[in-house]
């Protein structure tokens, strides 16, 4: 089995008084899929922001041999953690190709970034057409597009998506998912927050399900899907 | 004389310091949403400490050219010192403080300042030694000096060194990211602190020009110089859309021409003897007879457009000229 890339070890995230999340724990290899689903509110989102740095929690988020709970949020990418943020948080008055090249912010290789932009363009072809467009007026589904891209110009080890999803016509939900996919297919490390839990679970190797602050179910996603408490709660049936 | 022309040249040369004031303002708001009122201060110590190095050296058998040079080579590292020491010192322990505590912290820095200044060099104004001939030129019958041909030049430089940096670099791209979302900014490796600082240097570094042109423009500096000019270029930033950098570029030239041409013609249009059956008879036939004046509102009511401006802008397009943000729906 390979080594945990990321590990939380009783994470508890306190929004003023309220637990938002309640000690808990889990992991994701190297190279591995996982999802985390569960209805609104049962503190995914927290949770993918609290492993980003971009909240304060207690206790210990370990990242290979490193403990990353005390790492200011601006240094994580370069050690290799990118979120995509749910509501994608692109930079609507940059254009497009400056909205990637923020992605790559921290490298400093001009001709790794070249490359890595040749590549996203192939990967998202909608990107190179817009390069030049200001990302505020692409629609929701490239607009989602240009987040990913913009995550993978950091070249990250490990990739946290937060509701890619959220507010896409069905048909778009596709197309994303069909990147992240492939994005997976090239070995990329990615945990996945999803409230589309049936569209989650079929992507990814294993999940973890989420009620109110707490982890209840963790196991494979084939099991997860055939697991009749996770069907009538998640899967609508 | 073309007054037209004249108040033309008049106000691009005074619009230009605005505009060049009003990008110190405008790229501290558009980061930290802070209206960094003790920026005006900046520009009047940047003035005063040129002014400072020059008189000092104005014994010496330097050539002219080089004193000057000295001068601005005082001021503006002077400058970013000081503004990074406002950042530093004052407004980054209330980074997340209700908005109003660094707001009344900066109306606290620009009265300390003013004291300060006050302190170092008194209350009497500091003339500026005529170093080098400030020659005229005539163009279709107005003048511009040597001085403001200078002044529009240089801003217009500083303008467009700045747009490309901004619009151009990476670190320039980044200080816009930080402006619209410090949090996702910081995710791509961006370290906040950094651009906060690097605004309010940059803005000085500008102030710093721009209160050496002003000083040399009308020949003095005085420690109270800093208000006016301030807020007349917070206004000017308003006008353009308060954080956005094209906006006070625009607003500060637009401010500087409507105050010149104002003030121009405000003697003519509110001069009763002037108007319309005013001299036929009674006694404001007599007050008026021989060609004599009755003007209501001299040039004296020059900063009054300003503020006019200001009022008006607040009214009738809170967002400025500018200031309409992108729909960033997400």
């Amino acid at each position: 089995m390979a080594r945990a890339l990321i590990e939380a070890l009783n994470l508890q995230i306190h929004y003023g008084g309220i637990a938002a999340v309640k000690g808990i724990s889990f992991a994701v290899e190297e190279g591995e899929m996982v999802c985390l689903i569960g209805a609104n509110g049962a503190g995914k989102t927290s949770t993918l922001k609290a492993l980003a740095r971009m909240i304060p929690a207690h206790g210990e988020i370990h990242y290979g041999a490193e403990r990353i709970d005390a790492v200011p949020a601006h240094e994580l990418i370069r050690k290799g953690v990118a979120l995509v943020p749910e509501g994608r948080g692109i930079f609507a008055r940059l254009t497009v190709a400056e909205n990637l090249a923020m992605g790559a912010y921290h490298r400093n290789d001009k001709a790794g970034i070249a490359a890595d932009l040749e590549r996203i363009h192939a990967l998202l072809p909608r990107l190179r057409e817009r390069a030049m467009q200001v990302a505020g007026t692409l629609s929701g589904g490239e607009q989602q597009m240009l987040a990913i891209g913009r995550a993978l110009m950091g070249r990250p080890k490990l990739l946290l998506l937060d509701e890619p999803s959220m507010g896409l016509a069905p048909l778009m939900v596709e197309k994303v998912f069909e990147v992240i996919r492939a994005v997976a297919a090239e070995g990329m490390t990615i945990l996945l927050v999803e409230q589309n839990a049936r569209l989650a679970l079929e992507l990814c190797s294993r999940g973890y399900v989420m009620e109110s602050g707490a982890i209840t179910v963790a196991d494979t996603s084939a099991a997860l899907l055939a697991d009749p408490r996770v069907r009538a709660a998640y899967l609508g049936e | 004389m073309d007054i037209l022309l004249q108040q033309i040249i008049n106000g691009l040369t005074t619009g230009s310091v605005y505009a060049v004031v009003a990008l110190g303002y405008t790229m501290v708001y558009g980061v930290i949403q802070l209206i960094n009122f003790a920026h005006g201060e900046v520009v009047m110590i940047g003035a005063m400490v040129a002014f400072a190095v020059i008189a000092a050296l104005a014994g010496s058998a330097l050539p002219p050219a080089v004193i000057l040079l000295a001068g601005v080579l005082a001021a503006v590292p002077a400058c970013m010192l000081l503004g990074y020491g406002l950042e530093r010192i004052a407004y980054r322990p209330l980074r997340h403080a209700p908005r109003l505590a660094p707001l009344i912290t900066a109306i606290g820095m620009s009265i300390i300042l003013q004291h300060l200044a006050l302190l170092i060099w008194g209350r009497n104004p500091i003339a500026f030694p005529q170093l080098i001939d400030n020659p005229s030129f005539a163009i279709g019958g107005a003048a511009i000096s040597g001085v403001q041909i200078t002044i529009i030049l240089l801003s217009m430089v500083m303008m467009a060194g700045l747009s490309w940096f901004v619009y151009r670099t990476r670190f320039g791209i980044a200080i816009r990211a930080t402006a619209e979302n410090v949090h996702i900014a910081g995710l791509m490796g961006v370290n906040a602190d950094r651009v906060i600082a690097a605004t309010f240097v940059i803005g000085a570094a500008l102030g710093a020009m721009a209160g050496v042109m002003v000083g040399t423009y009308y020949g003095i500096a005085h420690y109270t110089m800093g208000f006016i000019l301030g807020l007349k270029a917070f206004s000017a930033a308003v006008l353009g859309g308060i954080g956005n950098i094209p906006g006070a570029m625009v607003g500060g030239l637009l401010l500087g021409l409507v105050e010149a041409l104002g003030t121009g013609y405000i003697g003519e249009y509110t001069d009763l003897c002037r108007w319309p059956g005013a001299a036929d008879g009674g006694w404001m036939g007599e007050r008026c007879a021989d060609g004599a004046h009755f003007v209501l509102f001299g040039s004296n009511y020059q900063d009054v457009f300003a503020f006019l401006m200001l009022i008006l802008v607040l009214v009738l397009r809170p967002s400025g000229l500018l200031g309409e943000r992108v729909s960033e729906r997400a």
